[in-house]
């Protein structure tokens, strides 16, 4: 059912975000938390396609936004492409294979840093890129990383979960 | 797929096709972007909504760490609480000290204020104590939420103040929650003064420097004798349209001359640990600007 799916994600997001601003910026390493709405946005889009994607990156970044947000709709933006363009690698998604889904969260969440350095520091004066990447971009990724292993898993077995129980209801309906 | 089609045909309009709904979604951001940079709202009940959804589990969180945090504390050995005690009790002895020299000043400084009738421009706000409840959720600025909207009194542009120091101002508030962005934040600015001379200047967070070596930066300051010096204490301009006057915001930490020989720059160690802020207490006054 479409329900059950809506409110299992929603609560996925709502942990995450949880967790992202409580428990990891205790947990923070040089002042670095890792970016689990990315993992979120970034795993639903190529496990659901472009569709479920962008809309999961709408909504995670909506949340991101009315919190701390300058400006209501910048996450929002950068992460409904988030979820959208991963989408796109649906087709090459294989459950079992780990290399797509580890390549695909660190490209994403290197680039929506890159964009977030470009358009609200870059823009401001701040041109050490090289500092940034190597104080905040790479620290964030390889802490991110470290979280997917677990929490990739864990999203993965919740959708194949959803999927066998759409599964049964659509063949109670077919009957 | 099959069956979602079934339901939606009665509505004559299918399923949005995924390029459409991608262009709508992107004109609602744009558009909110927007209208956020022109008429500086917020999120309004869209942000009420999600403030009463998430503030509650924030704070039962936080709870929880602070909870385990004094567990794991208590056990510090005996003989590290002794030193400690040890060292407090002899800088309550200094502090007593400094209180009775600090008393006696107060006097006069009170007699002086009679004389002048200065009461008026040192009025005791009214202030309200909120915990900090969550972080930002990327690592490029220094924003932070507290339990405490306008449901309390608080409004967008109030002074945050965190133990005797400036942790920074209200962004935006919903019913229950307020946004603030701390001082050290990158994007942050304020008019400051150091207490010595008098002197006006800018003080703006800067992310680097905050990360190597705990400091934020001034600018333009005017110190043509040469009278500031490192340690100095900086505090809230009276020129500033969004601070209060008078709040502490760090030590001077480096001065260097500018090029242009007038004025100098530097840095201030900022006297909060925004590492460890639980609590803060909100000015209940928005400054008012002669505009």
């Amino acid at each position: 059912m479409r329900l059950r799916r809506t409110i299992v994600v929603f609560i996925i997001i709502a942990l995450c975000f949880l967790l992202q601003t409580t428990v990891f910026q205790a947990l923070s390493f040089a002042n670095i938390s890792p970016n689990l709405l990315i993992i979120v946005v970034s795993s639903f889009g190529f496990m659901r396609g472009s569709r479920e994607g962008m809309i999961i990156g709408f909504v995670c970044g909506l949340i991101a936004d009315l919190f701390f947000g300058f400006y209501i709709g910048i996450y929002a933006l950068l992460y409904l492409y988030t979820g959208f363009i991963n989408g796109l690698f649906q087709k090459n998604f294989y459950p079992d294979d780990i290399k797509l889904p580890i390549l695909l969260i660190s490209g994403s969440d290197v680039i929506c840093n890159l964009l977030i350095y470009f358009f609200l520091f870059l823009l401001r004066g701040r041109f050490q890129i090289l500092y940034y990447l190597r104080a905040i971009i790479l620290p964030e990724l390889v802490y991110t990383l470290i979280v997917t292993i677990v929490l990739y898993f864990v999203l993965l077995k919740v959708n194949q979960w959803l999927e066998e129980k759409e599964k049964r209801s659509a063949k109670k309906f077919d009957l | 797929m099959s069956m979602r089609k079934h339901r939606f045909t009665s509505k004559k309009r299918k399923h949005i096709p995924t390029k459409y709904l991608l262009l709508v979604l992107s004109f609602v951001c744009v558009i909110s972007i927007f209208t956020g940079l022109v008429f500086n709202i917020s999120g309004g009940p869209l942000s009420a909504v999600a403030g009463y959804v998430f503030v509650p589990m924030q704070t039962g969180i936080n709870n929880i760490g602070q909870w385990t945090s004094k567990k794991v504390n208590n056990f510090k050995t005996l003989s590290e609480v002794l030193e400690e005690n040890e060292e407090l009790k002899k800088q309550i002895d200094d502090l007593t000290n400094e209180l009775t020299v600090s008393r006696m000043e107060s006097y006069e400084v009170d007699n002086y204020r009679e004389i002048l009738k200065l009461d008026e421009l040192y009025p005791g706000y009214e202030k309200i104590a909120a915990s900090v409840v969550a972080s930002d959720n990327n690592n490029w600025f220094d924003v932070f939420t507290i339990n405490r909207g306008s449901n309390s009194g608080i409004e967008v542009g109030m002074n945050v103040l965190a133990g005797s120091g400036l942790a920074g101002i209200v962004i935006s508030v919903s019913p229950n929650f307020a946004t603030v962005r701390s001082v050290i934040d990158d994007a942050n600015n304020v008019s400051a003064m150091v207490t010595t001379t008098g002197d006006n200047f800018n003080v703006s967070g800067n992310l680097q420097l905050m990360k190597e070596d705990q400091v934020i930066t001034f600018s333009e300051l005017r110190d043509t004798k040469g009278k500031v010096s490192i340690g100095d204490p900086v505090v809230t301009s009276y020129v500033s349209d969004q601070y209060e006057q008078g709040i502490l915001i760090g030590y001077i930490n480096s001065i260097e001359e500018n090029s242009n020989g007038l004025t100098k720059s530097g840095t201030i160690t900022p006297v909060v640990d925004f590492e460890h802020i639980q609590t803060v207490l909100v000015i209940l006054n928005v400054k008012e600007t002669s505009e």
